[in-house]
């Protein structure tokens, strides 16, 4: 017992050990480059951590930008964790942000007791059924799930933007001026502004969705470890034919585990327009979210509570990035930093890679002489 | 295993270490860049304005085309670049993401208490609204939108539907196809009012030409404004005019390829084709900008609305490049001047355009 327990943290300790490594290392490169750019990096950092952490609001507000990095990196990391990789986050956060939006009008007389609930429900919904279709087509047909996921993503994109424009405009359903934002959610069916509990949090807009992000990590770690589910799906991801071979289906669980994580992307949009927006704009890009869970589940190593840590710090760059460009240093040095640190975490994988290609390039070596 | 990989961190850390050392060496400018990041402010105030005071601060977001986008947001930053040169103000600049940036940045600028905060985009309306009424001290201005009714609030509105309809007359003119192509951004009312004028211009002066309307959903994609562009000149549109903002580069790229015209938008852009641009419809940003800055300095900031139009050459016409003949520059200043003299109203919406006569003239 206690063995194991050693053991446990053991892993637990070499597993952090090398993405703080990662983050300290990206830090001192980060550097060089502000200093490239003619500015302090002293300073800078201090701008970065102090405008993110400084003041209860401003923590407030790194807690929002975590929000969605919580939802969108434990979707990649669900899919990942099957062996999938689903690109395809950033149109499910679409398509919830459409459902959501949706629901809030048709159903814009029910009580805030419930509405919420249906809202959330709704978007989770949403980003289920866009997931669907690339793991449907996955599992039965085996067409590849990188190259769908990322066309779904503009057909969700320019469905948000019709819909938008003529289906949920305040102009066709509430008889306004044309507008390039959908109609709004009802208040009752908005989440509460922490700020309204504690008057500390001030003008910083971080709402109850934090809660539920940290509660859908937990409960999703509770899936991928400790139930069959999981088991199966963690499975598949290991190697499905050996999985195959002890009876657990890989079509199943590709589909189940692609619609789980579409579920949470589309939960994360509707997190963001209950909690955030209360409508959706006509967009013409990605709203990013999705792109930023890849490096988000990356760097927390796919594990929920990985993930949990990740979110954070990218919401801490996110956020303090705004202090940093107001004290005259680029936004694109966050960039850098995050693309650095994403570099180092792949970095990893090369190193545990290496001795294999060693004994290639030693082995081909060895023939050479040999043929000499 | 992970002693390799330390090894390939440490490895890739002396590289970025170098990296960075040399482009220290061959800018000797930053050299101290610790005196000018801690205290900017410092060596302006008592160099460039006579009263040692502190000199004002001017914050501008921008959407989420950011700075560089060769249009709206360049223009706008442009206009504060003329502000802190006549008037040696400080600008700052915060660039949003995504639509969920909007509410932050304003908070984060009105945090800082600076003189004005610019929301460039009328994409910041409602979060503006909502934090106007949380500063009600803080001096906002919007670009591109109007009816916000807050006290604090100065609105800059444009009417590019005149503008259009001068570059749509020359257009209409120009033609040797009679049909004309539009690339609009994206289906909204503002680029509504750009489409609805420009027709108008056509149909006043050429009632058989037939403009071919085409919406890139994009403000950014180049590649399909290209595409668009190319479309619209195999079905023989001779002159394209386009109010998408980066998408233009697209069209004006294809004009040179194919040789076609292209009229360029918000800014006089025929440097970008010379040969090819044949005059740009101008939206004069930077005015806007620069009027309302000025207002804050004078201490006659005021609320509400303020339009430019044909009268107060807020939009108009440019042709730097010199490719149109003076036939054509006097038909659209005979209509510029009917505009400013307010013989006939230019549509902006597709209802007014349907309800439309070309006026004679």
């Amino acid at each position: 017992m206690q063995m194991q327990r050693e053991s446990k943290i053991k892993i637990a300790i070499d597993n952090i050990k090398f993405p703080l490594l990662a983050i300290v290392f990206s830090f001192i490169i980060g550097a060089f480059f502000i200093i490239w750019t003619g500015n302090n990096p002293g300073v800078a950092y201090v701008e970065l951590f102090s405008g993110s952490l400084g003041t209860v609001s401003r923590f407030g507000e790194t807690m929002l930008k975590t929000t969605p990095l919580i939802f969108t990196g434990l979707a990649v990391g669900f899919g990942y964790r099957c062996g999938l990789f689903n690109i395809g986050v950033e149109g499910q956060y679409i398509l919830g942000t459409v459902f959501t939006i949706s629901a809030g009008w048709i159903f814009r007389d029910l009580p805030g007791s419930i509405l919420p609930v249906v809202l959330l429900i709704a978007g989770a919904l949403g980003g289920a059924i866009w997931a669907f279709i690339p793991g449907i087509l996955k599992a039965k047909r085996g067409v590849n799930e990188v190259i769908i996921t990322i066309m779904l993503n503009y057909t969700a994109l320019y469905i948000a933007n019709y819909v938008v424009r003529a289906v949920l405009n305040p102009s066709i359903l509430q008889g306004t001026e044309k507008k390039a934002y959908s109609v709004m959610i009802p208040e009752q069916g908005r989440l509460t502004m922490l700020t309204e509990i504690m008057p500390s949090f001030g003008y910083s807009s971080v709402n109850t969705g934090i809660f539920i992000a940290i509660i859908m990590a937990i409960i999703t770690w509770f899936i991928l470890f400790k139930t069959t589910l999981g088991y199966e799906v963690r499975s598949v991801g290991f190697n499905p034919y050996a999985s195959e071979y002890g009876g657990i289906s890989i079509a199943k669980n590709i589909t189940l585990a692609m619609v789980i994580s579409g579920a949470l992307a589309g939960l994360a949009g509707a997190v963001m327009i209950t909690g955030l927006t209360y409508k959706v704009d006509m967009a013409s890009g990605m709203p990013g979210y999705g792109f930023d869970g890849i490096a988000v589940a990356l760097v927390g190593k796919n594990h929920p509570i990985g993930i949990l840590a990740s979110a954070f710090l990218f919401g801490i760059l996110k956020n303090g990035e705004r202090k940093m460009q107001i004290a005259g240093i680029p936004k694109e040095v966050i960039g850098i930093i995050q693309s650095i640190i994403i570099i180092f975490i792949a970095a990893e994988a090369i190193g545990s890679y290496w001795p294999a290609i060693k004994r290639k390039l030693t082995g081909k070596k060895e023939e050479e002489v040999k043929a000499s | 295993m992970s002693k390799k990989a330390v090894a390939l961190m440490l490895v890739l850390l002396l590289v970025g270490m170098m990296f960075a050392g040399c482009a220290q060496k061959e800018e000797p400018a930053p050299a101290a860049p610790e005196a000018t990041t801690e205290e900017p402010t410092a060596p302006e105030a008592t160099t460039e304005t006579p009263e040692p005071a502190e000199p004002m601060v001017m914050g501008m977001i921008t959407d989420t085309g950011g700075l560089g986008d060769q249009s709206f947001n360049d223009s706008a930053w442009l206009g504060l670049e003329k502000v802190e040169q006549d008037f040696g103000i400080e600008r700052q600049v915060l660039e949003s993401q995504s639509a969920d940036d909007y509410m932050p940045n304003l908070v984060s600028f009105a945090e800082e208490q600076v003189n004005l905060i610019y929301g460039v985009g009328f994409l910041f309306d409602e979060s503006m609204k909502t934090v106007a009424d949380k500063f009600p001290d803080q001096k906002f201005a919007i670009i591109d939108s109007s009816g916000l009714e807050k006290d604090n609030v100065a609105e800059i509105v444009f009417a590019e539907n005149e503008g259009s309809f001068l570059v749509g007359v020359i257009a209409g003119l120009k033609t040797e196809t009679n049909v004309i192509g539009f690339i609009g951004g994206m289906k909204f009312p503002l680029i509504e009012k750009f489409e609805y004028g420009f027709k108008a211009g056509v149909k006043s002066v050429n009632p058989d030409a037939e403009v071919i309307v085409n919406y890139a959903d994009s403000f950014e994609d180049s590649a399909k404004g290209k595409e668009i562009a190319l479309v619209q000149h195999q079905a023989g549109a001779d002159v394209i005019f386009h109010a998408a903002g980066g998408v233009g580069a697209g069209l004006i790229e294809a004009a040179k390829e194919e040789g076609f015209w292209a009229i360029g938008v918000d800014q006089d852009q025929s440097h970008l084709a010379p040969e090819n641009v044949l005059c740009s419809m101008m939206k004069r940003v930077d005015v806007g900008v620069y009027k309302v800055a000025q207002s804050v300095i004078d201490g006659t900031f005021e609320s509400g609305t303020i339009v430019f139009d044909a009268k107060n050459d807020g939009v108009g016409y440019s042709d730097l490049a010199g490719n149109l003949t003076d036939d054509l520059k006097a038909a659209a200043d005979k209509y510029l001047e009917a505009i400013k003299a307010g013989t006939f109203a230019v549509p902006a919406t597709e209802a007014e355009f349907d309800a439309f006569v070309a006026p004679a003239l």
